[in-house]
């Protein structure tokens, strides 16, 4: 069954029509890419799944979106539950200028009545060490989170979703701001993580959408162009726009 | 011919940043001259910490602690108005309100600012004063009280609009990732926001509060400007600058009264200073 799936999903910000009749299905334990050129509308899908979008003014949504099975635009929709379930990766690390603990435990203060240090303490090591960042900070947790280096901040920021325990992971161009090397080392993460999480990324980077994602989704001024397998995608696309952008003839 | 024009002006403006300093300089020198030379008739102890004065007595008690603790008194109860009302209202216009009602609250809080505080002393003399007497069942309504209300509408837009800001200035990225998380707009606001503007919410206060501590005209009017040892809010105190300005029309020049007048002013000088250098800190740091 879909983890996400959106029917006829349209989007305006005042009279720019920026989601055209989306339709995609989003598939637990798979890494999903959206790729295409700037402004095409696929930050601002990602942003529909949490209701980020809320954010700015004069946005208008139509169609439906369904994360595991409920319609999360209704005007009545739990935005708290949804976003507890939905986490966002952004693209630059944005960890809070709290320490690294604090960092981590923000879910459970925010979201938990009576909270128990013990507890704080087990969510700390467990996130961390699903990051691959325990043995490097566990002697460090005292300390302000903006002095880490920019890719343990995004690692931070992930193990901040897992704490609060989502299961999907929407990530905008997670690696946007990091050299390669970091950038394999997220990727590497990403892959582990895919065994729990439902995993979207947005990324301008084709081949990185071609290194970790199981399928992949082509935009193109508002419309999911081909949404389909990542190989098939890359190898033989459907549609002429696909093609044109795989092979780099824009973008 | 251009060349000596540019050299002219160059020389000129030189001269305008010397003069600016020149005077700062001299005006301090010449409250140092005037001011220390109280301390050869009283130890520095003896007039900090005295508890009476009486200047034209004979012989003369240079004391001022009863005015150091009425200015304190008065400030401090200025500042435990303005500081929760002031934050409050500077989060509610940067954070919750909308742009119309934002606009309004902003032009009305530079409209306080406005207000000369002669015309603000006025004022609370003919309500707040009366009001005071009555709610209270005092003798007189002109208390310490009556100043700190009267001080910190003041303070007020100080502290609003550099808090207002501080919160301003906080990345919005911080905001995104909080609701990202599953935060509500308040648990954002006290968890993420306030925290990483506190040093200029910190900064706001300390100038609200050196705003406060320098005026004279407001809280001289409605304090009721007895020079005794405070014994509660609710009882006429006199304050640092309000003695200086009561009192120097009437000193003789080289007297005694008049060196404690001027010793005065560097007492205010200091704590004005002090505070300047601590809301400076606090400014940078956020930098």
């Amino acid at each position: 069954m879909a983890k996400i799936l959106t029917e006829k999903l349209n989007l305006w910000y005042g009279d720019f029509h920026a989601l055209k009749d989306v339709n995609a299905n989003f598939e637990p334990n798979r890494i999903t890419a959206i790729i295409g050129p700037s402004g095409c509308g696929k930050s601002t899908m990602l942003r529909v799944f949490n209701r980020m979008n809320d954010l700015i003014e004069n946005v208008k949504t139509d169609g439906k979106v369904l994360v595991d099975g409920i319609n999360i635009l209704d005007l009545d929709a739990d935005l708290v539950k949804l976003r507890k379930e939905v986490g966002m990766v952004f693209q630059r690390p944005n960890p809070f200028p709290l320490s690294i603990y604090e960092n981590i435990v923000f879910g459970e203060r925010v979201h938990s009545e009576n909270i128990k240090k013990d507890r704080l303490d087990e969510i700390v090591e467990m996130s961390l060490k699903s990051v691959l960042l325990w043995d490097e900070l566990k002697d460090r947790l005292k300390e302000p989170a903006l002095r880490l280096s920019l890719e343990q901040k995004q690692r931070l920021c992930i193990a901040r979703l897992i704490a609060v325990k989502s299961d999907v992971l929407l990530m905008d161009e997670p690696c946007s701001t990091l050299d390669p090397q970091a950038t394999a080392k997220i990727e590497e993460l990403m892959r582990e993580l895919k065994n729990n999480y439902t995993i979207i990324i947005v990324t301008h980077n084709m081949q990185q959408a071609a290194r970790v994602s199981d399928d992949t989704g082509f935009m193109l001024l508002g419309e999911l162009v081909e949404f389909g397998r990542t190989q098939d995608i890359f190898t033989a696309p459907r549609d002429k726009r696909t093609e044109d952008y795989i092979t780099g003839r824009y973008g | 011919m251009r060349k000596f024009k540019e050299f002219i002006i160059e020389k000129l403006i030189l001269i305008c940043g010397i003069a600016s300093i020149f005077f700062v300089v001299l005006i301090f020198l010449f409250l140092l001259k005037e001011g220390l030379a109280v301390f050869n008739i009283v130890s520095p102890f003896q007039f900090l910490f005295g508890k009476s004065w009486y200047p034209i007595s004979e012989p003369p008690q240079l004391g001022i602690l009863p005015l150091i603790l009425g200015s304190l008194l008065v400030t401090l109860g200025a500042a435990i108005i303005s500081i929760p009302i002031g934050v409050g209202c500077a989060i509610y216009i940067a954070e919750v309100a909308l742009l119309k009602i934002k606009e309004i609250l902003k032009a009305g809080i530079a409209l306080l600012a406005d207000i000369p505080s002669v015309v603000l002393g006025f004022i609370g003399m003919v309500t707040l004063v009366p009001l005071v007497k009555n709610i209270f069942n005092l003798p007189t309504g002109l208390t310490a009280l009556s100043g700190s209300i009267m001080l910190a509408f003041m303070a007020m837009p100080t502290i609003v609009s550099i808090a207002e800001d501080a919160l301003y200035s906080v990345p919005k990225n911080y905001k995104e990732g909080a609701f990202a998380l599953g935060a509500t707009h308040w648990q954002t606001i006290y968890r993420v926001i306030l925290p990483a503007a506190s040093s200029g919410i910190l900064a706001a206060i300390m100038l609200g509060i050196g705003r406060v501590i320098g005026e004279t005209m407001a809280v001289m009017m409605i304090t009721g400007n007895a020079a005794v040892m405070p014994q509660s809010i609710l009882v006429p105190v006199r304050t640092l600058t309000a003695t200086i300005a009561a009192e120097m029309g009437e000193a003789v020049v080289g007297g005694e009264h008049y060196f404690a007048l001027f010793a005065i002013g560097i007492v205010l000088f200091i704590i004005s200073f002090a505070i300047n250098v601590t809301a400076d800190l606090f400014l940078h740091k956020r930098q």
